[in-house]
């Protein structure tokens, strides 16, 4: 059985997470896409604390008898993996979109430093012309 | 409906743009560009290529647009407010909103374009199910937009029927919020409730809307599910916001 501290204490903690990510998203420090992952994490999190005959069968289910809060930390790690996945995407998907800025830009400077002489037939605001 | 002829008296010298947003339109935005022109040659379009690989730029730079190409895709909300950076910038006073694939008819602008020219309006967005004729979208994105609606309008008090309309006029106030913030993803109904928040007057008119010619829509079935979460998150969180002022005319650069 999981202790009642515990449990207390699992449940103080995602709450919080909840609410430092709700204030985040109000303040515009953390956009709405960014955030859905935590807050899934947090809702479980707390739905995982307080539901406590729910964690101890699903720590009976795997076997752990002796401690089910065990579980608790497995599923947020879980998350934070997830959690971790994703923002190395979103990492990735950046460091592209950064090299393409980074060309783009080079691309218009040369542009604008040659093209000032010789009119080509640039008509968009952007770089190359398909 | 206001009669084409007494819209373009009214709206008579006042610099006026239409913003198209386009991704993979080459079939359909070449009309819409000559659509508009037909209404009225005095409209100024920047298509927003948010970066199509097919020949939309070069189309549209083909038919008279100005054309701001994305280096890649920034999403709807992005390329939208693109648009409204440019007509911020370049001082228009009017501004509509067009989708580039053919959807939106603009013989029906005059009923968009109403209600700001005679100042009732600083937002007018045109409804396809005010009225409940034309292309009404499938059962599955209907339910969605119902859903919406009703959300918006209980946060914005006012009856809202269709809030992902991209067919909308907006002022010069309209212009400033918009080049200021505009949210990302799946924007419509964002911004229509900030506009509320900040003031700004809303007005909903019937519209009849076409079925989309070419292209696809950009959202998919499961990535309107992640679309709903978010955007139902943003409203809620949107509750307990306080909103900035529109930008002000001297950061115009």
């Amino acid at each position: 059985m999981t202790p009642l501290p515990v449990s207390i204490a699992a449940a103080v903690a995602s709450f919080l997470l909840l609410l430092v990510v709700f204030e985040l998203i109000r303040s515009r420090r953390l956009r709405e896409r960014y955030a859905l992952l935590w807050l899934l994490t947090g809702v479980v999190l707390l739905g995982l604390s307080v539901w406590r005959d729910g964690l101890n069968t699903i720590a009976s289910w795997f076997g752990v008898e002796t401690y089910p809060p065990a579980i608790l930390g497995a599923v947020g790690a879980l998350f934070i993996l997830a959690v971790l996945l994703h923002y190395s995407t979103v990492i990735s998907r950046l460091s592209d979109q950064n090299t393409i800025l980074a060309q783009r830009l080079a691309l218009l400077e040369q542009q604008q430093r040659e093209g000032d002489h010789d009119q080509g037939t640039v008509t968009t605001t952007g770089g190359l012309t398909t | 409906m206001p009669p084409r002829t007494a819209v373009l008296m009214r709206i008579g010298e006042l610099r006026r743009i239409a913003i198209v947003p386009a991704l993979n339109e080459e079939e359909t935005v070449g009309r819409v560009i000559d659509e508009i022109h037909a209404f009225d040659p005095g409209f100024d379009i920047v298509v927003v290529d948010d970066g199509s690989t097919d020949r939309t730029a070069g189309i549209a730079a083909d038919a008279g647009a100005h054309v701001l190409r994305l280096p890649f895709n920034l999403g709807i909300g992005g390329a939208v407010q693109t648009g409204y950076r440019f007509a911020f910038e370049r001082g228009y006073d009017i501004a509509v909103q067009i989708d580039g694939d053919g959807q939106h008819d603009p013989v029906q602008l005059p009923l968009i374009l109403e209600p700001v020219l005679s100042g009732e309006a600083d937002l007018c967005v045109g409804s396809r199910f005010a009225s409940g004729s034309g292309y009404q979208s499938s059962f599955t994105r209907r339910l969605g937009i119902r859903l919406f609606a009703w959300v918006v309008s209980a946060v914005v008090r006012q009856k809202v029927t269709d809030t992902t309309s991209g067919f909308r006029a907006v002022n010069r106030k309209g212009i400033a919020l918009f080049a200021a913030d505009y949210p990302h993803d799946y924007p419509e109904v964002e911004a229509t409730i900030m506009c509320v928040k900040h003031k700004l007057r809303l007005r909903e008119v019937p519209v009849e809307m076409r079925e989309r010619a070419g292209g696809e829509s950009s959202i998919t079935a499961l990535r309107s599910i992640y679309y709903m979460t978010k955007v139902l998150l943003a409203i809620f969180v949107g509750l307990f916001r306080r909103y900035a002022v529109p930008l002000e005319e001297e950061h115009r650069r």
